[in-house]
């Protein structure tokens, strides 16, 4: 580059030029095609077999109030990203801790609803589905909360600073993604077989 | 761009012996076993994958001739059908698994960073876990085969019959296990290629200059993201209803035995552009070399690469034209599978175009290329004739089929894969293959593979259904199998002469120096083989053909490869902008570990765990597996990835 202007350039993991950010991006596509042919099964199903293969229009009691906990979890996180991004790491790993807990609460009420279910994962391949859906979506929840809690470790013991925190915009991303997941599965599993 | 505290000038600077010293000191690993084990280089990577997958090569191989012994005549009794059924299974997923497209990852994973002007994948521990558990997947499903239970039902394993009620034993469950611990290796790889390819081209290398093997690996790459989660589904699925009960293929409990069909066929027929396109952008720029000419139609070609695979992912159903699907899907899906001949059409013109107006070296890799066009179009004119539903009525499970698609796999790939290793190994070892070996290499193996594939399309015609392990006399299928079966032997012997002229001349062939072929990309600039940096300064680029510019002069700017930026401060490696390549980062690599190979372990432990259902040794296993990825990616300040203000 015999006549490159004189730039700067940041040096390690700073921002979303990453490669980091960029790797959890293809994590986000391939896990969102998982959850994509998870959703074509139930559809084919009911194409196949039409309403009646669905044992129970699903109550919303729990279901509901959880979509709006995992939801606000996302808006947490948001937050404590954005305070990272302004210096401010109090609130940082406030925004972070919040957004883990509900998390947590979001599993816990989980696993509630599944003790409700009149059907088990082995009773038709509607049981099949639902359970292997949900399950599938815990288990991404729970590694989710997993990269949250690391996150929130390292930001307390002073990892992070305004320009570096690749790794807590990349844990960020991931689960808003899952939480983006959970929309997609409420609306099909709990709110279309209202739709008649 | 803001300028913090942080920032390090971009430097300009000659490279001299000290600094090709000092680098070589930062990019070099340890000695002996633990470096062995350890390391991090693509190169070595590149090389270990294109080495296992040519074992698989040789095992599928073995496999094939031992069927091909079994029907080399009416009656007999060498295997029996059992045996059969577990040796075209293993066949047919070794060659497409573990042999097909692990070879062109093992290209890609070398050629990649030396393409691009990089000096190592965006991900190099990444790179090291892909090719662990690829190796430790392939194990394991080899290890069921050994004690006798090998998956029994074919490389796609249809459903009833891979269910517990007629498949009680393991080896449906070896399969399944081992197919999602392949789906990781795969999927982690294709993360790497499409990171890599985006982020980590040298400076000026923009979207339009890249070289066309790391379109087609891309293309790829993006396929595998989006397909193989349908794959890996269905056998965790499988699994799950041959182990837990569920009902998803099980026709009792309002299962579905189609929908392993749909979930299989979306993942594989993608799988099939999987398997050629890297091989396919192989040819694109190796045969331009010989033909001393830039390729025709670089940008029609990337369109149509592009094209294909994703076209690819709506034409899954021409593999259920037997299964009763609607018409009027049947009569789609059919439309669809011819309208995919034609970018495949576009490459086939691009060659043949590139050969006519260039000027041929008749040398071992050209004969390989040479012989790939002609198979794929004799492959690709049987596949139209199975894209078309009422012919494909007839042919459907016939040796037609069996011919047709080895003349794809074959022709595309091991052809094309065949002339690459011709091309790439002087620069992989610093010595050229025989060329004398290697015209009877490629012989024997053009002409034992028509000897064998060429009468098949006239057994299958003849109605002869594949999968059978023996027939009766009179039907006048025997002599057309006598025949395939010595075409068999012939090709075998062609693959020996390869892997003769490879042990030789890995320490007496000629030396290779830099450029051997006068090739026009990056990977020429540099030392054969490679230093352990690749580039002692990032090279930056100015066209398509970097080594080729003062002899094309197609365009008024030049590269500058002598000259660039040092990046000695430890290990680092420049990240540029994804569309126009302008440099935007300096990202810190990591350091040789050993916990890629730990964490690969743990997880095909794991896998093995829950074979045997030994569930408190799988939640033990799941923990370790965590704690490697832990130490893996715990943040280090060398890494740049910890505030520098706070620990200084
Ligand atoms: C010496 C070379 C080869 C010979 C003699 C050979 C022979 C055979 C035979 C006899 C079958 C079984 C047909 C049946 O009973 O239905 C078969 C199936 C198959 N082969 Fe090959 N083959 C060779 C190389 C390859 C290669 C290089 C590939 C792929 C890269 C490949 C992919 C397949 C596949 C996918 C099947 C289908 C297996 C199934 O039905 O499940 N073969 N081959
Ligand atoms: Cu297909």
């Amino acid at each position: 580059m015999h006549d490159a202007p004189l730039m700067r350039l940041p040096v390690g993991s700073v921002g979303h030029k990453t490669f980091g950010w960029w790797g959890m991006t293809t994590v986000v596509m391939t896990e969102g095609s998982l959850f994509a042919y998870l959703l074509f099964i139930y559809y084919y199903f009911v194409v196949q077999y039409g309403r009646v293969w669905i044992p129970e229009t699903p109550s919303l009691r729990l279901a509901a109030p959880n979509t709006v906990i995992l939801l606000l979890s996302s808006v947490f996180v948001w937050w404590g990203e954005n305070s990272a991004a302004r210096g401010r790491t109090r609130r940082q790993s406030l925004g972070l801790a919040i957004g883990l807990l509900l998390g947590l609460i979001f599993l816990v009420v989980q696993a509630f609803e599944w003790r409700d279910k009149p059907f088990t994962m082995s009773s038709t391949s509607y049981g099949s589905s639902y359970f292997v859906t949900t399950g599938f979506h815990m288990a991404h929840v729970a590694v989710g909360a997993l990269m949250l809690a690391c996150v929130l470790l390292w930001s307390l013991l002073g990892y992070f600073d305004r320009e570096r925190h690749a790794a807590l915009s990349i844990a960020a991303l991931y689960w808003h993604f899952v939480d983006l997941v959970w929309l997609t599965i409420f609306f099909t599993f709990y709110l279309t077989p209202y739709m008649g | 761009m803001a300028v913090a505290d942080y920032d390090r000038s971009l430097e300009l600077e000659q490279s001299g012996a000290p600094a090709r010293d000092r680098l070589t000191h930062i990019w070099e690993g340890e000695p002996g076993l633990k470096g062995w084990l350890s390391t991090v280089d693509h190169k070595e990577y590149g090389k270990r994958y294109i080495a296992t997958a040519f074992l698989f090569l040789m095992l599928g191989g073995v496999e094939a001739l031992v069927m091909r012994l079994q029907l080399a005549g009416p009656n007999k009794t060498l295997l029996t059908p059992e045996q059969y059924d577990q040796l075209f299974s293993m066949h047919g997923l070794t060659m497409i698994f573990l042999y097909a497209q692990p070879v062109l990852s093992g290209f890609s994973v070398y050629l990649f960073p030396l393409l691009l002007g990089a000096r190592d994948m965006a991900f190099p521990r990444l790179n090291a876990f892909s090719y662990w558990i690829y190796l430790f997947s392939g194990l394991f499903i080899y290890a069921g085969f050994v004690i006798g239970y090998g998956p029994n039902d074919g490389w796609f394993n249809y459903v009833p019959y891979a269910l517990t009620r007629y498949n009680p034993g393991p080896n449906m469950d070896f399969y399944a296990i081992g197919m999602i611990l392949f789906g990781v290796s795969s999927t982690a790889g294709a993360a790497n290629f499409v990171v890599t390819f985006l982020r980590a081209r040298a400076p000026g290398m923009s979207i339009n200059r890249v070289p066309i093997l790391t379109w087609g690996t891309v293309t790829t790459s993006f396929g595998i993201l989006f397909s193989v989660p349908a794959v890996s589904l269905a056998f965790f699925l499988l699994w799950t209803d041959r182990q837990f009960g569920t009902h998803f293929f099980d026709p009792s409990g309002q299962g579905q035995p189609l929908l392993w069909q749909h979930l299989f066929w979306i993942f594989a027929h993608p799988w099939v552009y999987v398997v050629v396109l890297p091989a396919m952008g192989i040819v694109s720029d190796a045969l331009p070399i010989f033909c001393r000419r830039p390729l025709v139609g670089y940008t029609v070609v990337v369109l149509a690469t592009v094209a294909t695979m994703v076209m690819g992912f709506g034409v899954w159903l021409h593999h259920m034209f037997a299964t009763g699907i609607p018409f009027l899907a049947l009569s789609f899906f059919s439309a669809a599978s011819f309208v995919i001949t034609v970018p495949s059409a576009v490459g086939v013109f691009a060659w043949i175009a590139t050969i006519w107006t260039g000027r041929p070296v008749l040398s071992t890799a050209f004969l390989f290329f040479a012989g790939f066009i002609v198979m794929f179009t004799i492959g690709g004119v049987s596949g139209v004739m199975t894209a078309a539903a009422p012919s494909d009525q007839q042919l459907t499970d016939t040796y037609f089929v069996v011919a047709h698609l080895h003349y794809v796999l074959i022709g595309i790939n091991v052809l094309a894969v065949m002339g690459g290793l011709y091309v790439w190994f002087p620069k992989m070892t610093g010595r050229l293959l025989d060329e004398r070996l290697g015209r009877w290499n490629f012989w024997t193996v053009f002409l034992g593979f028509n000897i064998a594939f060429l009468p098949m399309h006239w057994t299958g015609l003849a109605g002869m259904p594949r999968r059978i392990y023996t027939y009766p006399e009179g039907l006048g299928w025997t002599a057309v199998n006598v025949v395939t079966t010595i075409g068999a032997f012939i090709l075998a012997a062609g693959v020996l002469l390869l892997l003769v002229n490879v042990l030789v001349s890995r320490r007496h062939g000629a030396p290779a120096g830099p450029n051997p072929w006068g090739g026009p990309t990056l990977e020429w600039a540099t030392p054969s083989p490679p230093p352990p940096y690749n580039f002692a300064v990032i090279p930056a680029v100015a066209s398509r053909h970097p080594l080729w510019e003062r002899d094309l002069r197609e365009s008024g700017e030049h590269s500058s490869i002598q000259r660039g930026m040092a990046l000695d401060e430890g290990k680092e490696m420049l990240s540029t902008s994804a569309l126009d390549a302008e440099p935007e980062l300096i990202q810190k690599m990591p350091e040789d570990t050993l916990a890629p190979l730990l964490t690969a372990l743990a997880a095909t432990a794991l896998g093995a765990a829950a074979l045997v259902h030994a569930w408190i040794a799988a939640a033990i296993l799941a923990l370790l597996l965590l704690a490697a990825v832990l130490a893996w990616l715990w943040p280090r300040r060398e890494m740049g990835q910890i505030s520098e203000r706070r620990h200084a």
